[in-house]
């Protein structure tokens, strides 16, 4: 029994990191149609962010739930200044164009948000633990875990809800919804497309580098985190559905509990269980468990 | 029709490659012979690309085909290169031959989604079963023979790049023929409009099956060949991020011409090595920026640029003509 | 006269409505069918059904006595059927003679040829006498996409009939074509497709055609034959009411 809780408790806690971290990258797609390579650079930016915001804040103030604050603070002023800057930048001129030099201009993007923090952050590791290890520890199934763990979990749950109030509760929102669900029609209704467009990719910016951000704690910050989270976040949410959150939640808790059991029981697949997940579901039912697209199948 | 043409384009080839083989310093002709390895994989991704679809996994078949290679010299002592490059592309074409059935029928990002998703599977698959593949240590693979002939150490770069250039040249000449063969341009007909295609009796999922395994074969020769130039291997010649550099320099260099796949990779494999040596923290921004130009301002990659400028310089007269 | 292309009680609803609604059709070698009806009777559906594009949900297709049901288009473009669209269906990135070669390429099982050249002097000929006879030669070289709306409904009829069909669905081939040009076209078209004994069947919205060119005329409504005859039985009126059904002729 203690067996079954420990691996539930890993499987919802990994999967409600899975969730912060992708639920920005099905954002932007299901709004703009675009799979954002650079989702895993926003993402490492908001580490990064978070990283040097909390070790600054911890060398003046011993208040640890404003560490948490600063977090926050660095993945909302990392993703929107980020998310606004690619958006207008750069990704506008793409538009129209077809869909493969879209996604490979998101490449090229990260590719050069790879460089960009070599040069502002360097390539030494920065350690930001302080808000995790200030939380203490608890116990589930006779195994401690990190309260800092639960924070996570109360943060994705928290972002999902937000996000489910925003889309279907708010006016923008539904003009989203709107624009997910048909961008010829809502253009030809007067719907600003440009103007959702921004909104959404800086949201989808900031939830990514919240994603990061949090993230911090918990691990080093090198380089090479992008390249590692842009894999599993197209797996989570191709599993889920591109465009649907609901999706990546339950894409999330589906890579986190078989995730769990494989390092329980079979620990050798651990790595590329989430591949064969992906590539099943590819296989089987590619539009994902809540489709907003049609599958392009012949 | 053109026959001439092609055996020129050959020919042209291998005269120009001769003499490098012969004249350049060690360090400099190793970096030529992997980007011209490398070529063969991207012509795999170009393939593809002509029929509308990108390939974020083809990492996987150069992979498969190094570790196999790996395998049969180490574990059962083949040394003949071209035997090992024979089950080389043989392990790459058996993996297309099975994946190329599931994926045949899915086109853009689904299409790249699972080639990338493939690949990675594989990935941890070499990572994890360490104690066939080394791990991340990854695998040594030892000086091949050639024809038999053991190659000593002060010539054997030099062998091994004639191999790989005699290799490029007959893929070469079957490339170009393929490109100005019906089925060449049934792939450009299937990227434009599939179901017109259908329509004339063509069938779209045996084109593309067929491609799949062309590409996959195409990469493995690669996979197989950069083995006996490099001298080691690990998983991450299975990474998304390779997948990644093939299909950059295949956007680079654009669909319509071959000799643009060569250049295109000893391009960029020249700047990698460069930028990494003289500035490391910018070569991969370097690589994006010029991706988002070619993008932005010439997205049939450097040959079309090139293709226009020939065709505005040929003012009345004749008009350009495709079929040379 | 042989029967052709035999349709029997063909059904298929797309949510609640029928497209196809036991339709029975029978067409014999050699006819000139065209097909009238108002917008949503299912005209196109009926092509894309007998073609193999949509499979029905019941009925059967029996295509020179074989059944077709299930089959896809290019393996029903293989028994000798040719089809041209409403909206030109073209590869707009070639050249409008590389259309017309991949099309006699692939109409002669050559599409997966990997050794010999596209571009060979006999297919080359053939191209060009086919692009001719359409009065689109002289764009040859230039993008499909490039050339006009009623030059690219041309080349769209072209490329079916480079395949040399044995029967021959036209999509509303006059529409996008101007008024001084639809007869010409029609003419040149049906007297080719007269010499090679092409079946044709047509679907048209523009009377004077259907009534010069058709032996033969259905009319489809909601889904179902409404009537079907010669075109002066069919079209006598400037206004008709056939089994309910108003059709206007334009003279």
């Amino acid at each position: 029994m203690d067996n079954l809780l420990v691996i539930i408790a890993d499987g919802v806690l990994f999967a409600s990191w899975l969730f912060l971290v992708a639920v920005g990258l099905t954002l932007i797609y299901g709004v703009m149609r675009i799979l954002n390579i650079a989702h895993g650079s926003l993402y490492a930016i908001g580490a990064y962010t978070g990283a040097v915001f909390v070790i600054t804040y911890c060398q003046k103030s011993d208040w640890l739930p404003g560490s948490y604050l600063v977090l926050l603070g660095a993945a909302i002023s990392a993703g929107l200044v980020l998310g606004t800057l690619m958006e207008r930048g750069v990704l506008r001129w793409f538009y129209g164009k077809e869909v493969v030099l879209q996604l490979l201009s998101t490449y090229a993007i990260f590719l050069i948000l790879e460089d960009v923090l070599k040069l502002v952050f360097g390539v030494k590791p920065y350690y930001a633990y302080k808000p995790l290890l200030g939380a203490g520890n608890f116990i589930i199934g006779g195994v401690n875990y990190p309260r800092y763990y639960l924070i996570l979990f109360f943060m994705a749950v928290l972002a999902g809800i937000l996000l489910w109030l925003f889309m279907n509760k708010t006016r923008f929102g539904k003009l989203v919804l709107a624009v997910i669900h048909d961008p010829e029609i809502s253009l030809a209704m007067g719907i600003k497309i440009d103007r959702i467009y921004i909104v959404a990719f800086s949201l989808g910016a900031i939830l990514a580098a919240l994603g990061g951000a949090f993230t911090a704690p918990m691990t080093v910050v090198v380089p090479g985190l992008a390249v590692e989270v842009i894999v599993i976040s197209f797996a989570v949410v191709i599993i889920g559905g591109l465009g649907s959150f609901v999706g990546a939640g339950l894409g999330a808790l589906i890579v986190g509990l078989v995730r769990s059991l494989a390092v329980h029981y079979v620990p050798e697949l651990e790595l590329f269980t989430i591949y064969f997940v992906m590539a099943a579901v590819l296989l089987f039912r590619p539009q994902g468990l809540f489709p907003t697209k049609e599958v392009r199948k012949i | 029709m053109n026959r001439p043409s092609y055996l020129n384009s050959s020919v042209v080839l291998l005269a120009l490659m001769i003499i490098p083989g012969f004249i350049l310093p060690d360090w400099m002709r190793y970096v030529f012979t992997v980007a011209l390895c490398k070529a063969f994989v991207v012509l795999g991704v170009v393939i593809l690309l002509r029929a509308g679809l990108v390939s974020f996994g083809h990492a996987l078949f150069f992979a498969a085909a190094a570790y196999s290679v790996a395998f049969s010299a180490n574990l059962w002592g083949i040394r003949e290169a071209l035997v090992l490059i024979i089950l080389g592309v043989l392990a790459s074409l058996a993996l297309a031959a099975i994946i190329g059935l599931l994926v045949a029928r899915y086109r853009e990002i689904f299409f790249a989604m699972i080639t990338l998703a493939f690949s990675m599977a594989f990935f941890g698959m070499l990572v994890k079963a360490y104690r066939f593949t080394g791990g991340t240590d990854g695998l040594r693979i030892p000086t091949p023979a050639v024809l038999g002939f053991h190659l000593l150490p002060q010539t054997s770069s030099i062998a091994i790049y004639f191999l790989v250039l005699f290799c490029l040249v007959i893929v070469v000449y079957l490339i170009n023929r393929f490109m100005n063969s019906p089925y060449g341009y049934i792939l450009r007909a299937i990227k434009e409009n599939e179901i017109r295609v259908s329509y004339m009796g063509g069938s779209v999922p045996k084109a593309v099956y067929l491609t799949f395994l062309l590409s996959g074969g195409l990469a493995g020769l690669g996979g197989s060949l950069i083995t006996f130039n490099v001298g080691h291997i690990d998983p991450y010649l299975s990474y998304w991020t390779t997948s990644g550099e093939f299909v950059f320099v295949a956007l680079l260099s654009g669909t319509g011409n071959v000799f643009a796949c060569i250049g295109g990779s000893i391009f960029i494999e020249f700047i990698k090595t460069y930028a990494f040596k003289y500035t490391p923290y910018t070569w991969q921004m370097m690589l994006g920026g010029i991706m988002l130009v070619v993008i932005l301002f010439s997205p049939g990659g450097l040959w079309a640029l090139y293709e226009n400028l020939v065709q505005r310089t040929k003012m009345g007269g004749k008009k350009y003509d495709a079929t040379t | 006269m042989t029967l052709l292309l035999e349709v029997e009680d063909l059904t298929i609803h797309f949510d609640m409505i029928a497209a196809a609604d036991n339709l029975n059709v029978a067409i014999n070698t050699g006819e000139v069918v065209g097909i009238i009806g108002p917008n949503g009777a299912g005209k196109t559906t009926f092509l894309n059904l007998v073609t193999g594009y949509l499979k029905p949900q019941k009925g059967r297709i029996m295509l020179m006595g074989k059944d077709i049901v299930g089959l896809r288009p290019h393996e029903i473009t293989a028994m000798g059927v040719a089809r041209s669209f409403q909206m030109p269906q073209l590869f707009l990135e070639l050249t409008v003679l590389e259309n017309i070669l991949v099309a006699l390429a692939t109409g002669t099982g050559c599409s997966l040829h990997f050794w010999r050249p596209l571009k060979n002097k006999k297919r080359i000929n053939e191209a060009h006498e086919i692009l001719d006879r359409l009065g689109i030669d002289e764009m040859h070289d230039r993008l499909a996409g490039e050339i006009s709306e009623g030059d690219r409904k041309l080349l769209d009829v072209a490329m079916a009939f480079a395949l040399k069909p044995k029967l021959l669905f036209m999509d509303e081939p006059t529409s996008g074509v101007s008024t001084e040009d639809k007869f010409q076209v029609m003419d040149t078209l049906m007297n080719v497709l007269n010499q090679s004994e092409v079946t044709t069947v047509f679907i048209e919205h523009d009377m004077s055609v259907v009534q010069r060119y058709a032996k033969r005329v259905l009319v489809l409504s909601e889904g179902k034959v409404v009537a079907d005859g010669h075109p002066e039985a069919i079209l006598k009126k400037e206004t008709q009411s056939v089994q309910g059904v108003e059709i206007k002729c334009s003279k």
